[in-house]
């Protein structure tokens, strides 16, 4: 049974070790190594979800290393699995010969290894591991073509976007093994901590899921991510990491609410992204830019779900989202190759020049926009009848971000339906490239049913959260109703820009401004500091050292010029007195005897005299 | 056999001087190597034959001087065997480094092989007069590796190094003859000085002796503000020169503090602990900001070594607070520490290797001089960009373990301390990150020799067999660190049962 987890994790980490470790060498061989370690890690989740393993090894004092699949992480494995496994067949068919594929399929089998690794991980110091590790990997995937300066600033971007927030779960580690009754910090029992570590706990974990899930403030990240390669944002932004603080946030339940504060904090801020970012979505003019929005978007949703305790419709979400999503981007990028563009202007009549692809994009797109019967329909009308438990206010915003969807999704698919403009320079979309979209295709259609009884009944029990609340047949009709029509006004209005003021328009798309936020904000005030700190350095601390070595070398001088002289002076008059002595006490030795004996008469009477006068 | 690990090098560094001047250059390197490569597979025997049950192990004593009460008084436990062997480790990577090496060789040779002796020495002595000496020496002998073999302006930084050290040292000397006077009889022993606790009840005369050992050690870690002889040394200094002074002599700073500050003057460690932590997370903080702000890529490094050792400092003031938190906390803040001190060893020890690379083939240490280096040494970066992510506390590599456990085990007792040092992650993943980008990424640029262009060679054969170990041993302790917690951890109980008399 534990080998079986051991093997699920291990595959994709050593594959992915070993061929960069085998670096260009390996080229020839890494897809299909990737594929049969994509392979091998869906057949490992599908079983470890099925026979639910668990498995331990001691790793720090006290702090083992625990594995464990149970309903959901057995569900998100198959997510992480299929995904990448969809992802590298794309890759495979579309990669040219020139690229460095060891290097590619070695990071994007780490990437979901340590995905795997998160959502299997019992432990919070063992999520922390997977969390980071996938988080420098993407810095590596979005910088794979690192020749571009621009690319290689996005890729730095994100990783330390991600990773100040993930400075959360390092101090959650510390607040739940000091509030106590966790001594092995298991993710179950983060919440058995005492006031006021539960809220320290808390807030880590929350500040590193919104963070990884890039929702506000801290969205811009994703828009820079945009740059890195399209099959690493179709799973970057399906089924791993933009996902994973969605996963975490769904996975530690109980403890934003434990708090009392936290359930609220992540459910308006799920809303308030999925509200705004939605916005910036309809406001964009690059497919990947709109896709990019629209992950936060929707991960906003996930979010909420979380919040408002609303678990399988999150789960649904999350899974529903990762076949539509990744399959928009895997037909973003082929357009980009193929066609040389990815502006939704210049990609006018993109879906009749590869039908096919066109197809299985616009299969995703009405998913994306939330159109009954397809799955995210279902998935998001579970998620917010807890909404609407939790109060009218957040089952409003939900609903309007649903519209929204709708709105950016129409946009999109407005453009790439037009007719087609000539294009001399296009290439086909290969045909290996687009038969790899069909299981994605067939995934947005099939999941629909799981949100209806009997099998929501199942899917809740597996998921360990049975009497959650379900929609009511007004909820389904009144989302599809909304969804569709903001569907047909977009198309009718022939995707026109919404009409706003010139500010607001710039300011959705330019992503509200975050990133120059966080520049002014923050970056800019710590490179100063750094270089306060630096000039500090050298000018007073280091100069003090110097000065004091300074002053004693003033001083050796100081002593060798005052104290040194007068002490050799004082010498010299010594000697020049003892000579004048010596001189002086010359005089009486004048060789005459009669003067020897005056004086032996003198030195006598004086001795008398001394003896008289002491006795 | 301690013993024997501790002069092997230096007795065979003195006849390295009785060859013939006509004696090949490369016999006197592979002299150097298989010595460092016995060295290395001594300390291996010893630590396979270390009963992990925690203890003094491998004792030896000799009379040496009774009537001020030194003797040679050796012996390993948990804290000091991780460190013996990151010290055999390192020289040997340095000796292999350094086969290209073409200057003076015999000399620089007996030299290593002599600060080899000092530091294995210093790490196995158990008498303070011992530690003292070997602690001078060392000192000594890396004046003259910087001072003959260094850069330009070579000599003013060894000396300011030398000058600032060794104050530092005097330091020290005054606290060791603080406890030798208080301890009923005399003693420079550090077994029997622990056991008596000589400074108990006595406050402010512990308080003067902690200040003289912490000054002292403080200056060695460094810390903020003793730390400014760092840079200037470190940037003068060959690669292997800089790769053992950041990997080992300044752990001897740390390692005073658990085997000496911590066990022999408890009570005053508990009471001046907060300025300790203080003291770490300036170091942390302004090391971090300062290496931010630099330009020059071993400048940098050097600064992050003063960001990396303050968490060992956090971590071990942070561990003297005993109300209110748990035993598992504080014995992973201290293990933490040990385990901070053999990471920051390998890192930093391949990361001036690697800068030595970098250094030899473009003459300059100037990040911006450089561009796009992947393009032409990939294997060079990939080992730089490896490095990098390990140094700034990537999981998967030892940095993240230590640090894990510093900041785990030190946020209960300091939440306010050691929220702000955590910051110190944040701030060298983005300094590292900048340079990879700057002299790995974007469009290729190399630094012009005179008048041509510079070749710029992939990583040789010597210098990966020096920088791979390194990084795979951070690799091995990252992923399956127990052999060597298990070692620790006893070690880390009995300095905190010490602690809390």
């Amino acid at each position: 049974m534990s080998a079986l987890l051991w093997a699920l994790v291990a595959v994709p980490l050593v594959s992915g070790a070993l061929l960069l470790a085998a670096g260009r060498a390996a080229d020839r061989l890494a897809p299909g190594t990737g594929l049969a370690a994509a392979t091998a890690g869906t057949g490992l989740a599908v079983a470890a979800a099925f026979r639910q393993p668990e498995t331990a090894a001691p790793f720090l004092d006290g702090l083992p290393v625990r594995l464990a699949v149970d309903g959901l992480s057995g569900l998100l494995a198959v997510t992480v699995t299929g995904a990448t496994l969809a992802v590298l067949l794309h890759s495979a068919a579309g990669s040219g010969a020139g690229e460095a594929r060891a290097r590619f399929f070695g990071l994007m089998l780490l990437f979901s290894g340590s995905m795997l690794v998160t959502v299997t991980a019992a432990t919070l110091p063992v999520l922390l591991l997977g969390w980071e590790v996938m988080g420098a990997t993407s810095w590596a995937l979005i910088g794979y073509r690192w020749r571009d300066p621009e690319r290689a600033r996005a890729a730095g971007t994100a990783f330390l976007t991600t990773r100040a927030a993930d400075l959360g779960l390092y101090l959650a580690a510390g607040a739940a093994l000091a509030g106590g009754g966790n001594p092995a910090l298991s993710l179950a029992g983060l919440s058995a901590a005492r006031e006021p570590w539960l809220s320290f706990v808390t807030a880590g974990v929350v500040v590193a899921a919104l963070g990884k899930s890039a929702q506000l403030p801290l969205s811009f990240w994703l828009s820079k991510a945009m740059l890195g390669p399209s099959p690493v944002s179709a799973l970057l932004h399906s089924a791993a990491m933009v996902v994973a603080g969605a996963y975490l946030l769904l996975r530690t339940g109980p403890l934003p609410a434990a708090s009392g504060w936290g359930d609220d904090v992540v459910a308006w801020t799920g809303a308030a992204t999925a509200l705004s970012l939605g916005l910036v979505a309809v406001a964009q003019s690059d497919l990947k830019q709109l896709l990019a929005a629209s992950t936060c978007a929707q991960t906003g949703f996930m979010v909420l779900a979380a919040g408002a305790g609303a678990r399988t419709g999150g789960v649904l979400q999350l899974i529903a989202h990762a076949a539509a999503k990744s399959l928009l981007f895997l037909v973003a990028g082929s357009w980009l190759s193929a066609l040389g563009t990815q502006r939704l202007r210049e990609l006018r009549g993109a879906a009749r020049h590869s039908p096919a692809a066109g197809a299985a994009f616009t299969v995703a797109a009405l998913t994306l926009a939330g159109l009954a019967p397809l799955s995210l329909w279902a998935a998001k009308d579970l998620l917010l009848a807890g909404a609407l438990r939790t109060g009218p206010w957040l089952y409003a915003a939900g609903l309007a971000a649903a519209v929204l969807s709708a709105v950016y999704s129409a946009k999109a698919l407005w453009f790439v339906w037009r007719p087609p403009v000539p294009r001399p320079g296009a290439r086909p979309v290969p045909g290996g490239a687009v038969a790899s979209l069909v299981p994605q295709a067939l995934a947005c259609l099939a999941l629909t049913p799981l949100a209806f009884p009997p099998l929501l009944d199942r899917v809740a029990r597996v998921l360990g959260s049975p009497g959650e609340p379900a929609p009511r047949p007004w909820e389904f009709a009144l989302s599809a109703g909304l969804a569709l029509t903001a569907a047909a006004l977009t198309w009718a209005r022939s995707a026109r820009p919404l009409p706003l003021p010139g500010a607001v328009a710039t300011g959705l798309a330019e992503w509200l401004f975050l990133e120059r936020a966080a520049g002014r904000l923050l970056v800019g005030p710590v490179l100063r500091l750094a270089a306060a700190a630096a000039a500090f350095d050298d000018r007073v601390l280091d100069r003090a050292v110097d000065t004091a070595a300074t002053a004693a070398l003033r001083c050796a001088r100081w002593t060798d010029r005052v104290a040194e002289r007068s002490v050799d002076a004082a010498v010299t008059a010594v000697a020049a007195g003892t000579r004048a002595l010596g001189r002086r006490a010359r005089r009486p030795q004048t060789g005459q005897l009669h003067q020897y004996l005056i004086q032996a008469v003198a030195a006598f009477a004086l001795l008398a005299a001394v003896l008289v006068l002491v006795r | 056999m301690l013993t024997a690990l501790v002069f092997v090098p230096a007795a065979v560094a003195l006849p390295l001087f009785a060859l013939p001047r006509r004696t090949p250059a490369s016999v006197v390197r592979w002299v150097w190597v298989v010595v460092c490569a016995f060295e290395l597979a001594l300390v291996v025997t010893l630590w396979a034959g270390y009963e992990t049950t925690g203890g003094l192990q491998y004792e030896q004593r000799a009379r040496w001087i009774p009537g001020a009460g030194v003797g040679y008084h050796v012996g390993v436990d948990g804290l000091s065997l991780p460190l013996l062997a990151l010290t055999c480790l390192l020289f040997l990577a340095c000796a292999l480094y350094s086969l290209r090496e073409t200057r003076r060789v015999r000399e620089l040779a007996a030299l290593f092989l002599f600060l080899e002796t000092t530091c294995l020495g210093l790490f196995a002595a158990l008498d303070l007069i011992l530690f003292f000496v070997f602690f001078d020496l060392s000192i000594v002998a890396m004046y003259f590796v910087i001072a003959g073999w260094g850069h330009r302006q070579a000599g003013r930084a060894a000396l300011k190094f030398f000058l600032y050290t060794f104050t530092g040292s005097l330091a020290l000397l005054l606290g060791f003859i603080g406890l030798y006077l208080a301890a009923a009889p005399h003693t420079f022993d550090m077994v029997e000085l622990t056991e008596r606790n000589p400074l108990a009840g006595r406050a402010a005369y512990g308080a003067v002796v902690l200040l003289a050992i912490g000054v002292g050690l403080a200056v060695k870690t460094p810390t903020v503000p003793f730390h400014t002889w760092l840079p200037p040394a470190h940037v003068e200094a060959p690669a292997a020169g800089s790769a053992i002074l950041a990997g080992v002599l300044l752990k001897m700073g740390t390692y005073g503090f658990l085997r000496i500050a911590m066990p022999m003057l408890p009570g005053s460690w508990r009471r001046w602990a907060l300025a300790l932590v203080v003291v770490g997370v300036l170091s942390v903080l302004h090391g971090a900001l300062v290496a931010l702000a630099q330009t020059d890529l071993k400048r940098m490094v050097a600064y992050t070594s003063v960001n990396h050792m303050g968490y060992v400092v956090v971590a071990v003031g942070a561990a003297a607070a005993t109300a209110g938190t748990s035993a598992q906390a504080r014995s992973l803040a201290v293990t933490g520490a040990v385990t901070q001190m053999v990471s920051h060893g390998l890192l930093t020890g391949a990361l001036f290797l690697l800068c030595g690379v970098l250094y030899e083939r473009g003459r300059t240490y100037d990040m911006a001089s450089y561009s796009g280096v992947a393009a032409v040494a990939p294997v060079f970066a990939a080992l730089t960009g490896v490095a990098a992510f390990a140094s700034l506390g990537l999981p998967g590599f030892s940095g993240f373990v230590a640090e894990f456990q510093i900041f785990t085990g030190s946020l209960g007792p300091r939440p306010v301390a050691t929220s702000l040092a955590v910051l110190g992650i944040l701030l060298t993943a983005g300094l590292f990150l900048r340079a990879l980008r700057q002299v790995l990424m974007g469009p290729l640029r190399l630094p012009d020799g005179p008048g041509t262009p510079r070749a710029f060679p992939d990583i040789r054969a010597h210098e990966a067999l020096a920088v791979v170990p390194l990084l795979g041993m951070a690799v091995v302790l990252g992923v399956a660190p127990r052999f060597l917690l298990d070692v620790v951890e006893p070690a880390s109980r009995t300095v905190l049962e010490l602690l809390a008399r």
